[in-house]
């Protein structure tokens, strides 16, 4: 009999891992050290270089979208997990209800919000401002980026702020504690695995995507994402470059996790 | 005399002859459609045949709408099964093709890529005895740059490049490519975001050739690109769609086909081609090497080019057909469309794209990603120093944890 702990069972997993994230990565590392001969060559990775501000403006652009995400997910997650347990559920599908409807669609939908003609602009001009060209700027990239990624970051919040005992909060306020410093003494510090999850999930993908600056970037705020999409679709078909921008974009992300875990086992001692 | 009147007779025989042969020179699909009886259909029938059909999206007149369903009526006709796919790029079809992940038996490229895939020996040589209706495509779409012999393709859809501006927003409408590098219109432009439409323009309003021989001429048209990107609202595709017909934007530059539809939203709208010349692009019609059942999928691009299947096609997608016969029997307001149909004094300014070498196609690509992640210099500093911050931040990291577990030892 097999008993439930077999670790035979985690085989099946196992083999997939190696065969579409191990493989694959493989083959990334062959193609950006390869030119399109096969042979071994650095220039795929010293071409990049010339890319610098691209990868600059992906990291600023994605810093600040996760930065925004924090400060709107974290009152946000405290309220929900304060709430009665039927009415969070009822809040969190609320949260999640936008990501029901495609990503594609969803920032579809902001390109006509912010054009010139747009509701958002009506509204203004009714309070007689604007009409502002919000569009095609990176703020309508960052606010593409905050509105797609929020929910990554108030789940994970709110999930490790349901393990605050309520008590915990009331005891920092009867022994005099000010609002800011209960929450600086008591709520962010146990929340930091939350934060450190949502930081990961929310940064990583908005450091990467394509899809939100080519709709509400015009094409000219260039990221990460497009320059290798334009690789691997553009008209030269250059996967050994691409391959090489992959590669750094990975470096990249794994310096922001190793981080960000760093930071989340060093504070969960002292939680637990 | 006697003469007179036997020619008369063999006149009127003639006629007669003719009349019920004409008549019956047709084989009726259904209501709409009637396809040429001088042609055997019906000979794959029951024997099982599926054909891969690869085109692109909404790119046949399919049925929604009221109307035509081709494909059915093909399948209805010929008894051959039709497996119907999409694309969305050249590029992506032949990744697809190239990859050798699926076989397709009729593919739709566009005249520069079906260039390239000649070259690369991806093309089957066509038999023009099964395809006779290849006699009705008009004689200037024939021997085209990119299948000099045509010995490969046959025209599906062709249609220009041009300028659409909206006659609200702008005082002076543009005549010429070189009006989107008028200070003017900044801000309010719509430029192609696709390497190949875009490089044509800067090279129609700098008098090169839309097809660079070398990367020196390659870098100089892109500078021109380059000096258009502040007065450029967005670099677009369907998007322009939403924004020309929602006024977001003055200028833009698109296909002729989708501008009809644009205009049909938007009556403000109006198009121009423009002085210089355009590009004329030609969707074609060819058979992968790998197919196995050449003769099925030239009977199916017979069938496309037969007259009530052209028509309904043309009037489906509203881009232009290659085939007189068809504009003939085409919905008037289409028919006698200026942007479908360009009178001969433009249409003499049209070139076409060939494949650009190994060489020139990278350095285009190259300097196309550049120019498009090119304006505020001096970001490289603030990548390196972003980069260097987080190094440390993790090295920093690194130490403390070590610190920790030499700490935690005692």
């Amino acid at each position: 009999m097999m008993k439930i702990y077999d670790k035979k069972l985690a085989y099946p997993y196992f083999v997939w891992m190696v065969l579409f994230t191990v493989v694959p990565l493989i083959i990334v590392v062959y193609y950006a050290f390869t030119d399109g001969n096969g042979a071994f060559t650095l220039d795929n990775l010293t071409s990049i270089s010339g890319y610098g501000s691209v990868f600059a403006r992906s990291l600023l652009l994605a810093l600040i979208a996760t930065v925004i995400c924090l400060v709107i997910a974290f009152p946000v997650g405290y309220f929900l997990s304060r709430l009665r347990v039927n009415k969070q559920h009822i809040m969190l599908m609320l949260v999640m209800l936008p990501m029901w409807m495609n990503f594609l669609l969803r920032t579809y939908a902001w390109m006509g919000l912010l054009s010139i003609n747009g509701p958002v602009n009506a509204v203004l001009g009714f309070f007689g401002l604007g009409p502002y060209s919000m569009l095609n700027t990176s703020g309508a990239v960052v606010l593409g980026m905050v509105y797609n990624y929020v929910p990554y970051m108030i789940l994970p919040l709110y999930t490790s702020m349901t393990k605050i005992d309520q008590s915990l909060v009331e005891a920092a306020q009867d022994l005099g504690a000010s609002t800011t410093k209960t929450l600086v003494r008591v709520l962010i510090p146990m929340s930091v695995p939350g934060i450190s999850t949502g930081i990961t999930m929310v940064f990583v993908p908005a450091v990467s995507t394509f899809v939100i600056s080519r709709m509400l970037g015009g094409g000219s705020n260039l990221l990460i994402g497009d320059l290798i999409e334009m690789q691997f679709l553009g008209n030269s078909y250059n996967l050994n470059v691409g391959s090489a921008m992959s590669l750094v974009l990975m470096i990249i992300v794994l310096l922001c996790m190793s981080f960000t875990s760093s930071f989340d086992e060093d504070e969960m001692e002292g939680v637990s | 005399m006697k003469r007179f009147a036997v020619l008369l007779l063999t006149l009127a025989l003639a006629v007669c002859c003719t009349l019920p042969a004409f008549a019956a020179g047709t084989i009726e699909v259904n209501e709409d459609i009637s396809v040429s009886a001088d042609y055997d259909w019906t000979r794959f029938k029951g024997q099982n045949i599926t054909l891969n059909v690869y085109n692109w999206g909404e790119y046949i007149s399919n049925g929604s709408d009221d109307s035509v369903d081709v494909v059915a009526a093909f399948e209805q006709l010929t008894g051959i099964k039709v497996n119907y796919t999409t694309f969305d790029s050249n590029e992506s079809m032949y990744a697809k093709l190239k990859s050798g992940a699926a076989d397709y038996d009729v593919v739709i490229p566009s005249d520069y890529m079906v260039a390239k895939m000649i070259a690369e020996g991806m093309l089957k040589p066509l038999n023009y005895d099964n395809i006779p209706n290849f006699q009705k495509i008009d004689a200037e779409y024939r021997n085209p740059d990119y299948d000099p012999q045509n010995a490969y393709t046959v025209p599906y859809m062709l249609c220009t490049t041009g300028i659409i501006y909206n006659t609200t927003m702008v005082d002076k409408a543009p005549t010429s490519w070189a009006d989107l590098w008028d200070e003017q219109y900044a801000g309010n432009i719509l430029m192609f975001n696709n390497s190949r439409d875009a490089y044509a323009i800067a090279a129609f309003k700098s008098g090169h050739d839309i097809n660079p021989q070398s990367t020196e001429e390659v870098d100089e048209v892109v500078k021109e690109l380059k000096a258009q990107k502040p007065l450029v609202q967005a670099y677009v595709m369907d998007e322009i769609f939403d924004k020309m017909i929602g006024g977001e934007a003055a200028v833009g530059v698109y296909y002729s086909g989708d501008a009809i539809t644009m205009i049909d939203d938007n009556p403000d709208l109006a198009w121009v081609f423009p002085e210089e010349g355009s590009v004329l692009s030609v969707d074609c019609m060819a058979i992968p090497a790998t197919s196995e059942h050449q003769e099925a999928a030239e009977m199916f691009i017979n069938f496309m080019c037969e007259t009530d299947i052209g028509k309904a096609n043309a009037e489906y997608i509203g881009y232009t057909t290659p085939m007189e016969s068809v504009r003939e029997v085409l919905d008037e307001d289409l028919r006698d469309s200026e942007i479908a149909y360009p009178p001969e004094e433009l249409a003499a300014k049209e070139r076409v794209f060939t494949a650009l070498s190994d060489d020139v196609n990278s350095e285009l690509d190259v300097k196309w990603s550049e120019m498009k992640s090119y304006d505020e210099g001096g970001s490289s500093l603030l990548f390196l120093s972003l980069l260097a911050a987080m190094v440390a931040l993790a090295c920093f990291n690194i130490w403390r944890k070590l610190r920790k577990k030499s700490r935690n030892q005692y």
